[in-house]
């Protein structure tokens, strides 16, 4: 290892992790508190940092009068086949970019760093438009097909990385052995790829799962909305109702959560290799 | 200095780098090409496979990023207001003219400059001291590790709603905690006082993006090969030499196209102001982004998708300019 650590290192280390630990954690422990705080309590003096005792009206009043349930179902059903469908495309132009020079890469590869500074708003009207013509406005297939395009690019440049760390003469083996080239791609290739299919699988479900501006614009019936646009309904009235707002948000959060917390190692392999935004 | 060959380790970074700077249709460094690697294949056959690899990911974005994109941007160029649909033609530049000429337009601006270096400059920093200091192995460091990546898995819409209640003047736990602590000696209305609004978005910016500069960083640390910090510890470097001279060096790479991303994407990013103060209190707290929102909740289109050109041309230009000011040093690197 590096050197040796002083004692008055060690202390400033640990002081540093400690309070930044602190700082990540605690507002993550305060919206749960207040969650779980009955309605009337959430307002009262002096704050309780915790509760006196614990009530789950706020999330019952999310089922019994918000739905949330069908928001839930919704979101899930959305990121889930946006995230895998966006994952499948990835791999193949990934693939392609890793594997082979040709005139129109540099091209390809500019094309998807632009799409990350294309604000979403200057698309949204003709979107909505174009997902009219297609009988798609309020479907959650249409949705799906938007948040695939906006998968691919980072999914693309991401798993690129991973391809490129993987020796061409894999490959070639497999190929040698007999197989085809899609024979050497799906046995001997994905195998090996599975922590960055992984990685990616569940960027692109995070990155669907918490997006807002396209699934307000796309998704207007109560029946078809997802999390973050019935979040959005309910700070749009003036008063914001903190108890149920704060119930919807654990429940936002916390699949997405269970997430990283299985894979946050895959994670941080994920982005070695494929080094773009979040 | 080692070369690529020599540990499997360096390969990464190097190819992370190359990943990356191809990516951003920069410099590319000289790629390894194998001899007799690529040719034997028959063209029309490798051919075919890139068209058929390629072809389901450009459809995608074609149609559902590009198009809207180019529809869109004609709107910029057009009398384009949901109030007055009769009239649509064409003004040349008189959108641009109404968005800087905007009275609100220089806060906006300033405000996005406090928003984009008062979040990355902290975020950086932290982000990088937290790297260096999880790249030893200590008790629980993979809980730890777990944890503070958590913000990133939240959506910046929510963590604006998540700030809001906490910096709520009334309610909210951080006038509780500062008065506590003796920092302050009545509740102050954050969000209502631009100055504190624009704080408070910015601390809850760096909450959320330190996490994407400390997995960044610490995959990149994991690249370093060992034996450098043993060769500089028998000269003797200091650990703030050793810092200077081979790990920052080492990672320039990542960092610099980390910082790039960063950039670009915290400038076009209006979710979590939005969650948080809604551009509010009076306006003070937009930044191009939101600015555009609003203006789309206005219904005039036409001057909002000027702003937005305005977004991706300013990106474009600083995205260049940073590319061609890192690429000499992206090609000194070992």
């Amino acid at each position: 290892m590096i050197g040796k650590e002083s004692t008055a290192g060690r202390a400033t280390k640990f002081t540093f992790l400690g309070l930044w630990l602190v700082f990540t954690v605690f507002p993550l422990y305060w919206i749960t508190i207040t969650s779980l705080k009955a309605p009337g309590d959430i307002f009262a003096f002096p704050i309780a940092y915790w509760p006196e005792h614990f009530s789950l009206e706020n999330y019952s009043g999310l089922f019994g009068k918000a739905d949330f349930g069908v928001y839930l179902t919704n979101s899930l059903i959305v990121a889930t086949v946006a995230a895998a469908i966006a994952t499948v495309i990835s791999m193949l132009s990934a693939y392609v970019l890793a594997r082979f020079e040709f005139r129109t890469k540099s091209a390809l590869l500019m094309a998807a760093l632009v799409t990350q500074m294309i604000p979403t708003f200057i698309a949204l009207g003709p979107l909505y438009l174009l997902m009219t013509d297609l009988k798609m406005v309020d479907n959650r297939l249409g949705l799906i097909l938007v948040y695939i395009a906006v998968c691919i690019p980072f999914c693309t440049v991401m798993l690129r990385g991973f391809f490129e760390n993987i020796p061409d003469a894999l490959e070639e083996a497999a190929m040698i052995d007999g197989l085809s080239r899609f024979g050497a791609l799906f046995r001997v290739l994905l195998p090996v790829m599975r922590p960055g299919i992984i990685a990616a699988f569940i960027f692109n479900f995070v990155n669907c799962w918490n997006e807002l501006f396209l699934s307000v614009t796309l998704m207007n019936s109560d029946s078809n909305k997802t999390v973050p646009t019935a979040l959005n309904g309910f700070i749009s009235s003036f008063n914001i109702d903190w108890g149920s707002m704060s119930a919807a948000a654990v429940l936002t959060i916390l699949p997405t959560m269970v997430l990283f917390a299985f894979a946050s190692r895959h994670i941080v392999q994920g982005l070695t290799a494929g080094a773009v935004k979040g | 200095m080692p070369t690529a060959s020599e540990t499997t380790s360096t390969t990464q970074t190097a190819k992370t780098a190359s990943a990356g700077a191809s990516g951003n249709g920069g410099a590319r460094p000289v790629r390894k090409v194998q001899p007799g690697r690529r040719k034997p294949e028959f063209t029309a056959r490798r051919g075919f496979l890139i068209t058929l690899f390629m072809t389901p990911a450009a459809i995608f974005v074609a149609v559902f990023t590009y198009y809207p994109m180019i529809a869109g941007s004609q709107m910029a160029f057009r009398h384009w207001n949901l109030t007055d649909l009769t009239d649509t033609s064409w003004v040349g530049l008189q959108n641009f003219r109404d968005v800087f000429a905007d009275p609100a337009w220089g806060t906006v601006l300033s405000n996005t400059a406090i928003w984009v270096f008062g979040s990355i400059v902290p975020q950086l920093v932290i982000g990088f001291a937290l790297a260096l200091w999880l790249r030893r192995r200590f008790r629980f460091r993979g809980l730890y590790q777990a944890l503070i990546f958590f913000p990133w898995a939240i959506s910046g819409f929510l963590i604006g709603i998540l700030f809001r209640w906490m910096f709520n003047s009334e309610f909210g736990v951080v006038n509780d905690l500062l008065q506590k602590v003796g920092l302050i000696d009545e509740p102050v209305a954050w969000l209502a006082d631009p100055k504190t609004a624009m704080f408070a978005v910015v601390v809850a910016n760096i909450w959320y993006g330190v996490t994407f500069f400390t997995i960044m960083i610490l995959a990149a640390l994991q690249s370093i090969p060992e034996e450098l910090y043993e060769a500089s510890a028998l000269d003797g470097a200091g650990k703030v030499r050793t810092l200077f001279q081979i790990t920052i060096p080492y990672i320039r790479v990542t960092l610099a196209l980390t910082v790039l991303l960063r950039i670009i994407w915290i400038f076009n990013f209006p979710d979590l102001i939005f969650g948080m103060t809604g551009g509010g209190p009076n306006n003070e707290t937009h930044i191009v982004t939101t600015w555009m929102i609003k203006i789309t909740q206005q219904g005039d289109y036409g001057r909002a998708s000027a702003l937005g050109l305005i977004v991706v041309a300013t990106l474009l230009v600083f995205a260049v300019f940073f590319l061609l000011a890192t690429r000499e040093k992206r090609e000194v690197k070992p």
